[in-house]
């Protein structure tokens, strides 16, 4: 992302929305990116609003009013000049935006967002099978960003833990192997918003999966949040919940999959009848 | 759609707070799955969800890029489309979904996509025991959960709980802390209320899954110094 600063006129708008603080006020008085921090996420260019005043007399308004103590200050997310525009990104700053926007669906899965499907959709997929548990460990959220070498300290010892690899995830597609958990080279000092580790355990290790994560948590610099997702028995009721509340986890916000989901497409739905 | 598990606060505060997304799995139910996702958010609007989105177009709240004097000043600003151009507009069925407040409607809205028998997945994102009653209500029977353990590694760096309350609304992370910050800041200096800050935020979480309802709750316990 960059600043045009031919078009810039300093009203500070963009920079509060930016997830990661990367835009700030240079001493020429006009916005800039600090391009090492940006991750490519495009929420200023997207969901700042745009107004089309031309810049030269908008500065020359600023500073007049500023003369009389006055100041002009346009809504909170609109950017009056449109001075926010895209870059062309080439590899491997690419995958920058492939993790942190939203609206850009990964090419490893097929998935927008941070393109896996996890449990939302196991009702059709059984990715997550009975007996298992999924362990989704995101780095970097809320709002503060992980680079790929922090994230390969922990896949590498996650490697070594008996834990599977998720395939369908685009992390897992960024290995070179998932038997050390190394990811590939070129992305290591590459900074995403975001990016999701995940794992399938049996159901009889999940204690000591998530003792190990927990562990690994305390040497990172960088924010972890944690789900465990399984698969209910015939009653709808689930065996992780007092496996949690054993392990010291507090127990409130969840997300449940109903079960109305089923395979239509013609060729996983003939496989499934195959079942 | 794991933008919707992390959502931080007290109980009380995550009270009111029901998403329901509909999504097809790659591979299994694509085919004619963005007219179903239609159907889905279509079969919603009777419960007049207070947000609505899919991934792919934006949410109900979104930017205007023409903004121009005359409509600043003079017509208004159009902040909000409407739930039938939200609709009209998706390009593919990514996630669909809805957000509502009361718990009430998000039951009807789940008795009716039973009903439906859509075959795309549908979850719903809430308070596990809330979700539980929903789904005894409406006699279904869970296929899988999964439980959010929270924030861990150096939460230090993150900022304070009013803020993420309102920051983890969006869960791909759009609604910036610092924004967050700067419209409690506003609202609490009187310069703009709870519902315009609320919509202001709203805007940013291209999913359509902010809860305007429960940031004007928490942007009103600002404003009162609490």
């Amino acid at each position: 992302m960059k600043i045009l600063k031919e078009k810039c006129v300093g009203c500070a708008n963009c920079v509060p929305v930016c997830p990661v603080g990367a835009i700030f006020i240079a001493d020429d008085g006009l916005s800039e990116i600090n391009t090492e921090t940006c991750v490519e996420c495009h929420n200023c260019y997207r969901s700042l609003s745009f107004e089309h005043l031309p810049p030269g007399l908008t500065r020359v308004i600023r500073k007049f009013l500023k003369t009389i103590s006055l100041r002009f200050q346009p809504d909170p997310d609109v950017c009056p000049t449109e001075a926010i525009a895209p870059d062309d990104l080439e590899w491997p700053r690419i995958i920058r935006r492939a993790f942190s926007d939203p609206m850009v669906t990964h090419e490893s899965t097929g998935v927008h967002g941070r393109g896996t499907e996890e449990v939302k959709t196991n009702d059709v997929s059984n990715r997550i099978k009975q007996g298992e548990v999924g362990l989704v460990v995101e780095f970097g959220r809320p709002g503060i960003g992980a680079y790929f070498r922090e994230v390969q300290a922990v896949t590498r010892i996650l490697a070594t833990s008996g834990a599977v690899f998720e395939s369908g995830n685009p992390i897992t597609q960024m290995m070179t192997s998932t038997e050390t958990g190394d990811i590939r080279e070129d992305i290591l000092d590459e900074k995403v918003l975001s990016c999701i580790v995940e794992l399938t355990v049996k159901l009889s290790e999940t204690k000591r999966l998530l003792s190990l994560v927990k562990e690994l948590c305390k040497d990172v610099k960088t924010v972890i949040s944690i789900g465990v997702s399984t698969v209910c028995d015939k009653n709808g009721d689930d065996a992780i919940k007092d496996i949690l509340i054993e392990e010291g986890f507090e127990i409130g916000w969840a997300k449940l999959n109903l079960g109305l989901g089923r395979a239509t497409d013609s060729a996983a739905a003939a496989q499934e009848v195959g079942q | 759609m794991t933008n919707t598990l992390h959502r931080y606060g007290e109980d009380e505060n995550l009270r009111d707070d029901f998403i329901v997304f509909a999504m097809a799995a790659k591979g299994f139910n694509e085919q004619g799955a963005l007219e179903k996702a239609r159907t889905f958010l279509r079969a919603a609007i009777k419960y007049e969800p207070i947000n609505m989105g899919n991934a792919l177009v934006n949410s109900l709240y979104r930017p205007e890029k023409d903004l121009s004097f005359i409509k600043l000043y003079f017509i208004g600003r159009q902040e909000k489309t409407t739930y039938e151009n939200l609709i009209a507009e998706m390009p593919g069925p990514g996630s669909a979904a809805v957000v509502f407040d009361r718990r009430d409607r998000a039951t009807d809205f789940v008795r009716d996509v039973k009903k439906l028998d859509l075959g795309l997945s549908i979850n719903i994102s809430a308070l596990i025991d809330d979700t539980r009653d929903i789904c005894g209500e409406v006699e279904i029977t869970p296929h899988a959960v999964e439980y959010t353990l929270g924030f861990h590694g150096a939460t230090e760096k993150l900022p304070d709980q009013q803020t993420l309350s309102i920051s983890t609304m969006c869960g791909h992370g759009m609604v910036s802390s610092h924004f967050a910050r700067k419209m409690m800041d506003r609202v609490k200096e009187g310069r703009m209320t709870p519902k315009a800050a609320a919509c202001c935020m709203a805007k940013f979480c291209v999913c359509g899954v902010f809860n305007t309802t429960k940031a004007m709750k928490i942007l009103n316990t600002v404003k009162k110094g609490q």
